[in-house]
Formats: C-alpha cells, structure tokens, sequence
C-alpha cells in the first residue's frame, strides 16, 4: 500500500524525523488557512501516488495568501499522468543548502534489507544508480541485529555529504530504520533529504510503501480511504480478490498467482485477448467464486469467462458449487469455459456435469479452455 | 533417492487442531507421510484421529522423534512457530501459510541462518514438498504425483507445481521430490538450494524450474545452472504478457535493475542452456523428449 507524501510525513513524524511544519488540505480555502497558520512563504503540493509531479506543475512556492490561493485553484483537480490531485500538502519553504537521496528497502537477493544513501538528491535517483553507481553509498543490514549508530555513521561518511550535514544524516537514518521496520514498511524513501542554509537535516520528500501483510498488527484504515483503484479493482478489493485489469475480453478466474499469469499467457498465446487477472487464492470456497465471478460478470468488456483451477488448498467441489451458486445469483452475461483438476477435481467434475450446457463447457486441458473460451468470445483467430 | 524428505521424515504439524492443519495433515497421513505429532498449548495430551497433540514441538521431538515440521499457524503466529520448530530440534521446517509479514520473513530467515544453520526451511506461502510415495507434506494433491523419478520439480508457483506434477504424471513420468519453494520475498529455500540438491542427488536425470516476473531469483538459478548443473532443466516463466506491474518507488527499480520481467528471466535461462517451455503443458511435451534421451 502507498501513502501520499503528506501521510508519509507524518509516519516520519512519529518516529521523530524532522519534517517541515505542514497541513494537508482538500479546498482552496483550506490551502489559505493553514498557509496563514504556516507563515510564508510555503510550497503548495499536489498529493498524487505518482512522481513527476514537479516537472507536471504540482509543486508550487507561494509568497502570499492570493499567490496560495491561484495556485490550490491550478493544481486541485489537475490531472497528473493520469491521476487527478484530491489533496494539497501546505508546507513552509526551506532554504535548501544541498540535497540527497535516502532510502531502506529489502534486497530480496541478499535477504538483507539495504540502506542506500547518496549526496546526489533531488534528482533521478535511478539514472545516477545506472551511470554512477559509486555515487550511492549501500549498506547491508542484519534484521537481526537491525542498525546500529556505529554502522550508520561509517555508512553515512562513505556517501560524501557535506561534513555539516553527518551528525543530522545519522540520526535520521536511525529514525527511518526504525520507521522502516518498526512500521512494516517495503520502502521509506527520502528525495530529497535536505541540509538548509541553517546547518540542519530533514526530510523535504517521503515515499512509503507499506507491507499489506502486515495490516493485522497496525491502524491503516485511513490510509485505506486514499488509495486510487480502477473502478473494477475497487470491486474486486472491497471483496478480497486479486484483481488487475487489463484491456481485452476474456475473463480470466484462477487460482494462485502463478496459475492466474499463466492463463493471462496463454489466452495470449492462442489469440484472445485477457480481460484481467484474478487471483481467488489458496482458500477460495463457494462464496470467493460466486463473488470472483459477480466481479467478472460487471466488466462490459468481457465476451467469455475462462475458470482454471488446480485444486490444492481449493477443492473440486467447492470450486463447482461455487460456480453453481452464482450462477443462481446473478445473471451471467457470459458463456463460462471451465478446466478443473487436482484435488477432489471428480466430484467437482459431477457437481458441473449436472449443469453443463452451451453457456457452461468444461475442458479437459488448459489450452483446449483458453481455445475454446477465445472462440466463444467470438474472436477465432 | 529423492530430496529433503523421504520415508524416513518423521513430521510434527503445528496448527494441526485447526481446520486447515487437520484437513491436509489427516490428508498427509493417508497417502502415507509418517504424521506423528500435532502442536497446541491449549491442548497438549488430546489427540486428533489418534495423533497426538503436545504442547510445543520440543515435546513432540522428545516423544515421537519428530524430524520435520509442518507450520499452518495463521499468519501472526508464524515467526514464533519458526523459531519454536528450530528450537524444538526437527530438520525440517515447511510452512504453508500466506500472508506472513515481509519483516518477519526476513528476520527469522537470517535468525535460522545464524542459529540454527543446519534447519531446511522451506516457505512461508508455499505448497510444501512431494517425495511421491515417499513423503508428502503440505498441500498437494497426492494422487497427481508418481514417484521412481528421473524428474525433479522445483517451483515458485503453488498451483504451477501441480499442473507439473500432472503433466509428468499422465506421461507417465516419475518425480523424484517436488519442492515448491513460495513465492514470498524471502523464501526459505532458493531455486538454486533446490537445484544444487537435485544435481547431487543420484535418481534425478533432469529438472523442471518454474519461475514467475518479478525479483532476479531465476535469473540467479540462470547463472548457477549455466556454472553447475550438468543435468537438463527444463524452465517456464509465468507473466510473460503480465503489464509491468508497480515498481516499489526507486530502490526497487535500483535493487532490481533490468532484471525481473519475464522476458529477462528467460533470457537468462535460455542463455544457460535451459529448454524453454512457452506454457504449462509444454514443460511436458519437452521434458518427455528430455527423458526419452536420458
């Protein structure tokens, strides 16, 4: 899950990482009071879970109320490669001496979490990585032992920064280290991290990315309100499914993400086009189906539904009675080609026979479904 | 011969008195698995269908001689069942659950690394390991499998795995062990722990990899196959029209590089001498003529 800027600073706040004084505002008239409460000049800034936004005209300095309130009228509601600015965050301006780049990730090869650290900020951090990879100081860190303060000021002297800036850069390390884990974070990401005029550190810039596993032991759910979905997306979360959309006509049910991109594959493969991808995962039992199904059935695109499952934690029959019960449900637009194998797969098999008709076709292999689901879509290549 | 498990593999299960945990231990036991212990503090000294239930998975080391572990503890509870199965002695650690925290995952990964490095761990969100007729521990329908080898499977995809087992199967083709290692960000096991275990292992004559987009855990195994292996691998990759998915800000981009797309995971694994398989059904077709030859 990411959060917006605004809601990453926050979370930096709380782990007591110096951040500019701000608000987040959803009027114009909200960006002139808390700019008024602020004091001038600030830096008015669209709230999108996308970058670029400097470049797109989303971050603008303001010396006065009316220079506030021209640009809150600009920036709310303009479309920022695609997403469209709900939110302001209002924040003082700083004097900015230099900037840097700060980030803690997992390195999934190393299964260590990294620490990278540059003094060249405020830039495109993945172009210096790829033409000046030295520029970036990496450090490796045991989740066992987590960050030591010796190891992040060894670290933070090998990245080149200006000496005034060292003590400020350890100290914020630490602190995202711990917002980092603490926090159940994939990624805190700090571009640019500051040092002003006045000889102190902090964050001008937060990107977080939260670990979705991990909701069970944390308060997210106002985070839950700010994240952009499409339309059909939106559905299929609200109902617990895996769901990406894509742009082509056959609806695709699997199970298991593997599964669910292999079907995407091969529907490709023999001509059709994927009109998603939809994971019921491990547990799925009458009711996922019947809503995995409900979800499908609301896409205008969709020409045919292609259900694969390989039974494993998901039994035949279950699988079976599912598709039974939507289809007692709702109206399927549809025709429904169906592969079923694995576990308990025979008794799923006799639950469908009872109801196979040209509207339900059951297939023997994955190909044979993806073929005949292409054909009944009406698209014989 | 096989890997990692076999007749001899003695499994505790922990969760065992939950839905999930009798359902596939019961069903584990019926193909053959010695299940010999269940875990549960709240009931220790019950049983379910005759296995017995011990407080900790010491106790049931100590009692039933437990080499392995089965974890279905709901997510939340997972690292503590890792670290308590290593602690309690057993060998093997496979854990079946998904959604278990990435921060969690990486601690008790490197916490066994440290502590207890002789302990296979295999998982989180995997479907468990299949030595047919020997061992099955986990999820897998037993039934799709068929054991003499020469083949062996290892895998990132749950439900990928079976569609394997079940090509070699109906071509009659035997399995050494399938070893589905879990998709999650830092899985127990590596493709390449499993490949460098099939290369050593007499019976198995070739292999089937299954990867999926995302990390560079395939294009790794690329680089080791291509330096170690001497026996065939056949390779597929899921995602292969998959849009390219969300890229976790700049440092996964940085962390990843070019790496990751299915094209580059095949691209390395055809460039170390893999036979390419386009889709599930043709892992069969192309391994039945690797077979043919070996």
């Amino acid at each position: 899950m990411d959060l917006l800027e605004y809601q990453g600073k926050q979370l930096f706040s709380q782990y007591g990482i110096p951040v500019s004084p701000g608000d987040a505002v959803f009027t114009v008239q909200e960006a002139v009071e808390a700019a008024d409460r602020i004091g001038y000049p600030v830096v008015v800034k669209a709230q999108v879970h996308v970058g670029g936004r400097g470049k797109a005209g989303g971050i603008q300095l303001a010396a006065d109320a009316d220079a506030v309130r021209s640009h809150a009228v600009n920036i709310l509601g303009m479309d920022i490669r695609g997403h469209v600015v709900e939110a302001l965050w209002i924040e003082r301006a700083s004097d900015i001496a230099e900037e840097y780049y700060a980030s803690f990730t997992l390195d999934r090869s190393a299964k260590l979490h990294l620490g990278m650290l540059s003094a060249r900020g405020g830039v495109d951090i993945e172009e210096v990585a790829s033409k000046e990879p030295d520029a970036i100081a990496r450090l490796h860190i045991d989740p066992v032992d987590g960050l030591t303060e010796d190891a992040a000021r060894d670290w933070v002297k090998q990245a080149n920064l200006n000496p005034a800036a060292i003590d400020g850069t350890v100290d914020v390390m630490l602190k995202l280290y711990r917002a980092y884990e603490d926090g159940d974070a994939d990624l805190v990401e700090i571009n640019p991290l500051i040092l002003t005029d006045d000889g102190r550190v902090h964050a001008l810039d937060a990107k977080v990315t939260l670990d979705d596993n991990a909701a069970f032991r944390h308060e997210w759910s106002e985070y839950e309100v700010t994240q952009e979905r499409d339309e059909r997306e939106a559905a299929a979360h609200a109902k617990g499914l895996q769901y990406v959309g894509l742009d082509g006509f056959v609806g695709i049910i699997a199970n298991g993400a593997g599964l669910s991109m292999s079907t995407v594959d091969i529907v490709s493969q023999v001509g059709g086009e994927p009109a998603n991808f939809l994971d019921i995962g491990g547990g799925a039992n009458a009711d996922v189906m019947a809503n995995a199904l409900e979800v499908i059935n609301n896409d205008a695109h969709v020409k045919s539904i292609f259900i694969n499952i390989f039974g494993g934690i998901t039994k035949g029959e279950e699988v079976a009675n599912g598709i039974v019960q939507a289809l007692g449900r709702v109206e399927i637009r549809s025709p429904i080609v169906i592969r079923l194998d694995g576990t308990n797969a025979d008794e799923g098999r006799a639950i469908l026979a009872e109801h196979e008709s040209e509207r339900l076709v059951s297939q023997p292999t994955m190909i044979d479904a993806a073929r005949k689901a292409v054909e009944l879509a009406g698209a014989v290549p | 011969m096989s890997i990692f498990v076999d007749e001899t593999t003695r499994v505790v299960y922990q969760g065992l008195t939950g839905s999930q945990g009798r359902f596939y231990g019961l069903r584990n036991r019926d193909y053959g698995t010695n299940v010999v212990a269940g875990t549960n503090p709240k009931k220790a000294g019950t049983d379910v269908d005759g296995i017995p239930v011990f407080a900790t998975v010491k106790d049931a080391v100590a009692e039933t001689g437990a080499n392995a572990s089965c974890v279905f503890i709901p997510a939340p509870g997972v690292a503590d069942a890792v670290i308590e199965a290593a602690e309690g002695g057993v060998e093997v650690v496979v854990v079946i659950t998904e959604g278990v925290p990435a921060h969690d995952e990486a601690r008790f990964f490197n916490r066994l690394q440290r502590d207890y490095p002789g302990v296979r761990l295999l998982g989180p969100n995997c479907p468990g390991i299949i030595s047919p007729g020997k061992c099955n521990i986990g999820i897998t329908a037993g039934e799709i499998a068929m054991g003499g080898g020469p083949v062996g499977i290892v895998s990132r995809s749950g439900t990928l795995t079976y569609q394997a087992l079940h090509e070699m199967t109906q071509r009659g083709i035997g399995q050494t062990t399938c070893v589905g290692i879990g998709g999650d960000p830092v899985p127990g096991t590596s493709f390449i722990d499993a490949l460098a275990a099939f290369e050593a292992d007499a019976e198995t004559g070739a292999v089937i990899m299954i990867g999926e987009i995302g990390g560079s855990a395939e294009e790794e195994a690329a680089e080791f196959v291509q330096q170690e292996m001497t026996k065939p691998v056949v390779a597929y990759i899921a995602g292969i029209t998959a849009p390219p998915g969300k890229k976790m800000g700049h440092a996964g981009a940085i962390v990843s590089g070019s790496k990751g797309t299915a094209a580059a995971k095949i691209e390395a694994l055809e460039g170390a001498g893999c036979l390419i398989a386009q889709n599930p059904t043709e892992i069969g077709s192309i391994m039945a003529q690797v077979v043919a030859k070996l």
